[in-house]
């Protein structure tokens, strides 16, 4: 399950790279976005999987559960990446209200032209 | 951004109570089974989300006169604000502490400063998520 | 915390609050808090002195970062008694000075806080036991002299003063950084004290040249010893009361500080000693050479200054012979040296404070400090010149100032540093008290080149910006008191010298302090000795040189003007910029795909290289869970949607995609026990799906890439190498574990926090400091979408830029 996961991320690792070299601004951030997937699902897949119970305490006698680490620090990583894909689509937005492109060569600034 | 569907719009009326009262549950609950401070606030966006989807702005506007913007800073106020109590009794920056209560009819209650610091949270995310959506599709 | 520390924070304290002074508009003038702030600190500082002549020293620490043993500790002895008497003394008599000194219209508030600031960092560079500390407050000596220095930042003249000084003072402090950090390598320990305790018996360690030759290195950038005198010239472009007190009085002995402070480490051994004279008696030499040919007023005082501290600095490097010899009579012979050179650091500020704050009176009151203009205000302003006249007679070493007495001290040191049998000292030794009297004679010429050329001769006022009158007399109290203190220190030296001195060389020398007494006396008159014979001689040659100017100037011809030091510094910052502009040029393309990749080939290359180099590609599928088709199925579905993407022909179906890839990940939370992280990574795909779209509805329809089949296949190549990479290591890492997992801890959550939800504890309790910060990034976060969104500054900005 593991090795599956680990693959898995691999592949949202690559799909992700190749947007965020692309030339329009929604690709890009859309490729920010399938990074924070690939992320949560390798931190949680660092904590070991189906390892124990769920991590809330109730019965006496389970006594074995999952990491809870990696799942708070996901909790944390999930609410952020909301906030910084929300930041950059803006940007991006603005970007191109005011310059009229969302081309990223054509951002670039006046001095390379 | 004018929508005009009666089955989602009856629908949404029903749902969106359900939905409020599933982010309250989930705020109460967080401490002991799943939920808590960050999903109440996200629950209960999404029920605003919802609702601003299906009627037109002004209508909500009217409905909910409150300045998101507001709540958010309200509630990472309150976040920090536990924090800093924490001095006030002498221990370190956001200590919490809790205790139990015997409370007629509902048994043994468990009171936190904890319950505060997650209201900021809950607060905090809501004003955010919405304010983020609604300066969006405000500016056409 | 100790009262100590508190002397280095009061400074820094008064520096935040007079910006809030300043605004009420309040009819007190806004140098009344620095000054109170100034005199409290001396006064109180006074109050230590009869303690510390009965060889007390003080002790206080504030724990800062103790695993690196990094403190706040500041340590007070002689030798930083006597420095920190200097920077609160002169302190308050310069602030009273600039009180008359700036006009109203100056930003004086921005002057006063640099003056708080450097206040307070001086005395904690004098104070800090910890060479950490030390560092950091002599950085920020640095900083506050490049402001004050920039005061009048108008003028492209006062910032490149200000760069000058900052390049070279930080860089040479940096160079001292890596000493400090080579000595803790090798004690193992931040604080001076004990380095001192233990670096004597480690003068064969590899790094102790090093070390030593890098932390000479700061001392002698910030002192302005040769060859990097070329700062201090040109920092006289700031206003004269800085110049008074940055660059003559105070921040410039700093490096004579940390040379004295330093002397019982390194001292007693034969680099530090040629280093330390050698360069000293060179910039003493070098400076009143260059001092005399000058003719502006205040660059003229400059080159003075640094030859001075030329003379302090060659001092303490004789002196320090004395740890050569162990405890005998011939070490307190030797050390009498250094106690010249502490005597002298205080003569010093006495006499060059007075004279730059006569030649701001001149400027403030006749426009200019050309001397070819100046002459004849001897009669105009008969204060200023009777001032001038003590502190030019004092530098020269003329009897009855105390600069007599220093100057004479310091003779009788180069003499008897020749009778030394050691250092190679029978060989060029005798060159030590030949080049000191030489330069003594150039001392001699440019000190009465201060007071003749500017007080007598015929007094023009056509020349001048306008007609000369006395300075006002609040301008005159202060250089009146430190000319006070000029007559009446060669009059009583035996005070200063017991109470202030003795207990600073005993700081100098801790293990001779232990047994012996290391005063010495000073008399005015002590025989026609070599010393007094080469005063004679130094007089009988000056008044020639100065009377007979023609028949000598030609020497300066000799040096080819294009080829100073300074055209060495312009063309090396000159070349450094273009070399840099045309590099980053090279490379900062201001296209993001570029820089995108320059991160990835980094990445691959360096984690990917390691990976084979160190062979650590190995894992195992023992350990895993095993998989159900349900699970197969979800995982497929992910890989499929996400290749997608790829190919997604509108924007509508690569963010429905997204969604897909969103909600399959909320499953996999579901899969593998993690109920919070299913229910908000569903609450929050669906947020952001609706974000996407309201923002999508603004952005322009999703378009096919036209890329040429180059570019696309170093793309696809890129991610496939990210990707793999990725792939490799996680496999790697997730098959070794090098810890033992600390979650066992956060499994008492219902003990320790009161809660039975182990994730949601450790969100709000544990880690709540995280999830606070996380609150107010999301707040920011927030708001910085809100203020993208509403104000608009006009188009492109240009009503704010044109305000």
């Amino acid at each position: 399950m593991e090795t599956l996961m680990i693959i898995l991320t691999g592949v949202l690792v690559t799909i992700a790279t190749y947007l965020v070299l692309s030339k329009s601004v929604i690709r890009v951030i859309l490729g920010t976005a399938v990074y924070s997937h690939a992320a949560h699902l390798l931190i949680i897949t660092m904590g070991g999987l189906k390892t124990g119970n769920v991590p809330i305490l109730g019965d006496e006698d389970i006594s074995t559960f999952v990491d809870p680490l990696p799942q708070a620090l996901i909790l944390t990583s999930i609410v952020i990446s909301f906030a910084v894909t929300a930041l950059v689509l803006v940007l991006a937005y603005r970007a191109y209200q005011t310059l009229g492109t969302d081309n990223m060569e054509e951002l670039r600034g006046s001095k390379y032209e | 951004m004018k929508i005009n569907n009666v089955i989602l719009r009856t629908v949404t009326k029903i749902s969106v109570f359900i939905i409020l009262t599933l982010a309250v549950y989930l705020f109460f609950a967080g401490h002991n089974s799943p939920g808590g401070g960050f999903i109440a606030g996200l629950v209960l966006a999404a029920a605003f989300v919802l609702l601003f989807l299906v009627y037109d702005m002004d209508t909500i506007r009217k409905g909910i006169p409150i300045d998101f913007k507001k709540i958010a800073a309200f509630g990472a106020f309150l976040a920090v604000g536990t924090g800093f109590g924490a001095f006030v009794f002498d221990v370190p920056f956001l200590t919490q502490s809790f205790d139990y209560f015997e409370v007629p009819f509902f048994g043994e209650v468990e009171l936190s400063t904890v319950t505060i610091f997650e209201a900021g949270v809950s607060f905090a995310v809501v004003g955010v998520v919405i304010t983020i959506i609604l300066s969006i599709s405000e500016d056409v | 915390m100790g009262t100590l520390n508190f002397i280095v924070l009061i400074p820094f304290l008064a520096a935040i609050f007079i910006p809030l002074f300043y605004k009420k508009g309040s009819r007190l003038h806004i140098g009344l808090l620095p000054m109170i702030v100034a005199v409290s600190l001396f006064i109180y500082l006074l109050t230590y002195i009869p303690q510390i002549a009965n060889g007390k020293t003080f002790l206080h620490t504030i724990s800062w970062i103790p695993s690196y043993g990094i403190n706040f500790t500041t340590y007070l002895d002689g030798l930083s008694l006597i420095l920190a008497l200097l920077i609160t003394g002169i302190g308050t008599l310069v602030i009273l000075y600039s009180i008359y000194y700036l006009s109203e219209n100056e930003q004086l508030g921005h002057f006063y806080t640099y003056l708080m600031l450097f206040m307070g960092a001086m005395l904690g560079v004098v104070l800090s036991d910890n060479m950490m500390g030390l560092y950091v407050f002599w950085e920020l000596t640095s900083i506050s002299s490049f402001l004050l220095i920039a005061f009048w930042y108008q003028r492209k003249r006062s910032r490149e003063g200000a760069q000058k000084s900052l390049l070279i003072t930080v860089s040479g402090g940096f160079g001292m950084l890596v000493g400090f950090l080579m000595i803790y390598s090798m004690t193992g320990t931040m604080s001076v004290r004990e380095v001192i305790q233990i670096m004597p018996g480690m003068t064969d360690h590899g790094l102790f040249v090093p070390a030593m030759l890098l932390i000479l290195l700061g001392a002698f950038t910030k002192s302005a010893q040769f060859p990097f005198h070329i700062w201090l010239p040109d920092a006289m472009e700031a206003p004269t009361p800085v110049s008074a007190y940055l660059h003559s009085a105070t921040m410039v002995k700093a490096g004579i500080y940390l040379v004295a402070r330093f002397t019982p480490v390194f001292g007693g051994d034969g680099i530090w000693f040629w280093v330390v004279t050698g360069v000293g008696l060179f910039t003493l030499f070098w400076g009143s050479f260059q001092a005399v040919r000058q003719t502006d007023l205040k660059a003229l005082l400059a080159f003075s200054t640094v030859s001075q501290l030329g003379m302090i600095m060659s001092m303490f490097g004789m002196g320090s012979v004395a740890l050569n010899f162990g405890y005998s009579t011939e070490s307190v012979f030797y050390s009498q040296a250094t106690f010249a050179a502490l005597f002298h650091l205080v003569n010093h500020s006495t006499f060059k404070g007075a004279l730059f704050m006569v030649v701001g009176i001149v400027d403030h009151e006749v426009g200019t400090r050309d001397i070819r203009r100046l002459g004849g205000l001897a009669t105009i302003m008969p204060i200023t010149f009777t001032i001038s006249l003590i502190g030019s007679f004092s530098m020269a070493g003329l009897p009855p100032f105390n600069g007599f007495l220093s100057k004479e001290m310091f003779f009788q040191a180069a003499v008897d540093i020749t009778e030394l049998g050691l250092f190679h000292m029978d060989t060029i030794g005798n060159l030590i008290p030949i080049l000191a009297w030489v330069a003594s004679i150039f001392t001699f010429v440019y000190s009465m080149i201060i007071v003749f050329q500017t007080f007598l001769g015929p007094y023009r006022e056509e020349r001048l910006e306008r007609p000369a009158s006395e300075g006002p007399g609040g301008m005159l109290i202060s250089p009146v008191i430190l000319a006070a203190f000029v007559v009446l220190i060669f009059f009583m030296p035996n005070v200063l010298g017991n109470y202030i001195i003795r207990p600073a060389v005993e700081s100098v020398f801790p293990t001779l302090a232990a047994e012996v007494d290391l005063g010495v006396k000073i008399s005015a008159w002590h025989g026609l000795n070599t010393a007094l014979w080469m005063t004679i001689g130094v007089i009988v040659l000056g008044i020639l040189l100065y009377s007979f100017p023609k028949a000598w100037r030609w020497i300066y011809a000799i040096f080819p003007t294009g080829w100073s030091l300074n055209s060495l510094y312009n063309f090396t910052l000159e070349q450094g910029v273009k070399f840099s502009r045309t590099f980053t040029n090279g490379y900062m393309t201001g296209l993001l795909r570029h820089y995108m990749m320059y991160i990835y080939l980094f990445f691959i290359v360096l984690v990917a290289g390691a990976f084979i180099l160190t062979g650590s590609y190995d894992f195992t599928i023992s350990g895993n869970a095993e998989i159900s088709t349900f699970e197969w199925i979800i995982a497929m579905t992910l890989i499929i949607a996400a290749v997608s993407i790829l190919f997604a022909k509108s924007r509508l179906t690569a963010i429905l995609l997204n969604s897909v890839l969103g909600y399959g990940v909320a499953l996999f939370f579901v899969i593998f026990r993690a109920p919070d992280l299913a229910l908000t990574q569903m609450v929050i795909e669906t947020v952001t799906t609706v974000l996407f779209l309201v923002a999508y509805y603004f952005l322009p329809e999703w378009k096919r890439e036209k890329e040429t089949r180059r570019i696309n296949m170093s793309k696809l190549f890129v991610s496939i190498g990210v990707g793999a990479t990725f792939t490799v290591v996680a496999l790697a890492v997730q098959n070794n574990r090098l810890f033992e997992r600390i979650s066992t801890y956060f499994e008492n959550s219902y003990e320790l926090a009161g809660g039975r939800n182990i994730v949601n504890t450790i969100l709000s309790d544990f880690r709540g400091f995280d999830t606070m910060l996380e609150v107010v990034v999301l707040l920011i976060a927030g708001l910085g979408v809100y203020s993208i969104i509403k104000l608009k500054a006009g188009k492109r900005g240009d009503k704010l830029e044109n305000q």
